[in-house]
């Protein structure tokens, strides 16, 4: 298999935001453990709309690891609106690419954060 | 600390067969040559030949040798079958690639395949072999022991079956995983085809050899000259064939000492993970599964996780999955044992071998909890 890039690995080792949140405004549960990945992506957003914390949990090889990291690492401090622009290249790129055959990990980054992203809004329009 | 806990794989080469190798290459001649340079190298290719054929009990026209297992599995089935008009092909469920694959390719090209089931141990179900049997089976092909899980498969029980009810038919065992580590000669089992690998006995990559029982017909599956009996026409990999004929030769006290040592580290590795750490499952029955190998499933936690974590203090094991090649599969070794496909995604292979010792163990035993237990706590599996 292709080597994965020093930013993956480092992600790996000490991966950023690891857990839950008490209280979430919005939770993205993505995956499917046959499949071999499951992402839980937990969001806490203040009234100003920006994402004050967000957590993962999850199951799955490196780069699911390392993408659950990096995602929540670029969207803390983002409002909604920019968070929401944040795609799995944005992802796939800030780690130093993936290798081809876990792009998928990243795909499924972006997908966690679309559903958080999506229970949010239904959570504050009820 | 350096521990390699994928033999498996593929093993480290002996310093004794790097030796022989060296002097091997000193030696250019073709050995199809008549001049003496021909003549030097061919003496090294026979004298491989010889050691192997003692290795596996055989006489040495019965061995052929070619680039590896896989080249092996397949000129012993596509070369028997060659041979034949029959069209019915029977294998297990479990088998390595090389056979697994070829088969399914053979069913493309028209062959009725038998696919026979394993039980949750692995261990290939003689019933299901005895009603899958008809006269005009043309080839069984079972492994020896299964490369994920060690499962040691009833291949000398099963020869009797298949000569009463499929006389004709030609019967292989692929013996990569089980040579060096599981006490058998050919003529005991009374197989017609046997494959062997050179690098997962402490030799070469690159090197094989396929056992052709005396009288059985393979033919070629590539043209070119009369080399190995017109069966696998190319001048010889003569320094690799040498590295076989050394490591064959060292396998053979293996059998011996090693395989004794290997058992005993391995019951301290299953006990101590036990010991250690909860929500395991061990597939195989370690009593019946090679002396080299533990496979186990970590419930909970992907196994490409845990085999990278444990490559950071210098672990080297492998997954029963196929994940890292590519594919989200789960491996179709535990698959058709009934692993629950998500504790599959967690299935690490340890493989021992003739160099690893207690205190790599004991090592691995303080390394592998915190990684667990580390990969489990980030596990939205975990309750």
């Amino acid at each position: 298999m292709e080597e994965y890039s020093s930013k993956v690995m480092e992600h790996f080792r000490d991966p950023r935001n690891v857990g839950t949140i008490e209280n979430p405004d919005g939770v993205g549960h993505v995956g499917n453990p046959v499949c071999g990945d499951i992402m839980e992506l937990y969001i806490k957003v203040n009234e100003k709309e920006i994402i004050e914390d967000a957590r993962f949990k999850t199951f799955g090889c490196g780069a699911a690891i390392a993408t659950s990291s990096m995602v929540t690492e670029i969207i803390k401090g983002k409002s909604v609106k920019e968070a929401e622009k944040v795609s799995n290249q944005t992802v796939a790129e800030a780690l130093g690419g993936l290798p081809k055959v876990k792009m998928h990990c990243s795909v499924l980054a972006e997908e966690a954060l679309r559903k958080a992203i999506e229970d949010y809004r239904k959570r504050k329009n009820t | 600390m350096k521990v390699y806990l994928d033999n498996n794989a593929t093993t480290p080469v002996a310093p004794e067969v790097m030796d022989e190798m060296a002097g091997a290459m000193k030696i250019f001649g073709n050995p199809s040559s008549l001049h003496q340079f021909g003549v030097r190298a061919r003496h090294i290719v026979e004298e491989a030949r010889s050691r192997l054929a003692a290795a596996l009990g055989c006489s040495e026209e019965e061995i052929i040798f070619t680039s590896g297992g896989t080249e092996s599995d397949n000129l012993a089935i596509r070369g028997a079958l060659k041979n034949t008009e029959k069209r019915h092909i029977i294998t297990s469920a479990v088998e390595h690639h090389a056979v697994h694959n070829t088969f399914n390719e053979l069913g493309k090209q028209g062959y009725e395949l038998s696919r026979i089931g394993v039980d949750s141990n692995g261990v290939l179900v003689a019933g299901e072999l005895e009603r899958a049997l008809r006269e005009d089976t043309a080839l069984v092909s079972v492994m020896l022991a299964n490369n994920e899980t060690g499962a040691v498969q009833p291949v000398r029980e099963i020869v009797p079956l298949i000569r009463e009810t499929s006389p004709g038919a030609v019967i292989h065992t692929d013996a990569v995983q089980a040579f060096g580590k599981l006490d058998f000669n050919v003529k005991d089992l009374g197989v017609d085809l046997l494959s062997v690998s050179a690098h997962k006995i402490n030799g070469p990559k690159g090197a094989g050899a396929l056992y052709i029982r005396k009288g059985v017909k393979v033919k070629h599956l590539v043209s070119g000259g009369h080399h190995e009996r017109n069966i696998r026409p190319g001048t010889e990999n003569v320094a690799g064939i040498a590295g076989l004929g050394k490591a064959a030769e060292l396998a053979v006290p293996l059998k011996a000492g090693v395989i004794e040592k290997m058992k005993s580290l391995k019951q301290r590795l299953i006990e101590g993970v036990r010991e250690k750490v909860d929500n395991i499952r061990v597939n195989g029955d370690p009593e019946n599964t090679l002396c080299n190998t533990v496979n186990i499933s970590f419930n909970n936690v992907e196994g490409e996780s845990v085999i990278m974590m444990l490559d950071m203090e210098g672990i080297a094991v492998s997954t029963g999955s196929a994940c890292t090649s590519g594919s989200l599969e789960p491996s179709h070794v535990l698959k058709a044992m009934g692993v629950d496909p998500v504790a599959a995604q967690g299935s690490i292979r340890f493989s021992m071998g003739k160099y690893t010792t207690e205190e790599e163990i004991e090592y691995l035993l303080e390394q592998l909890p915190p990684v667990i237990l580390r990969l489990r706590k980030m596990s939205p599996l975990e309750g």
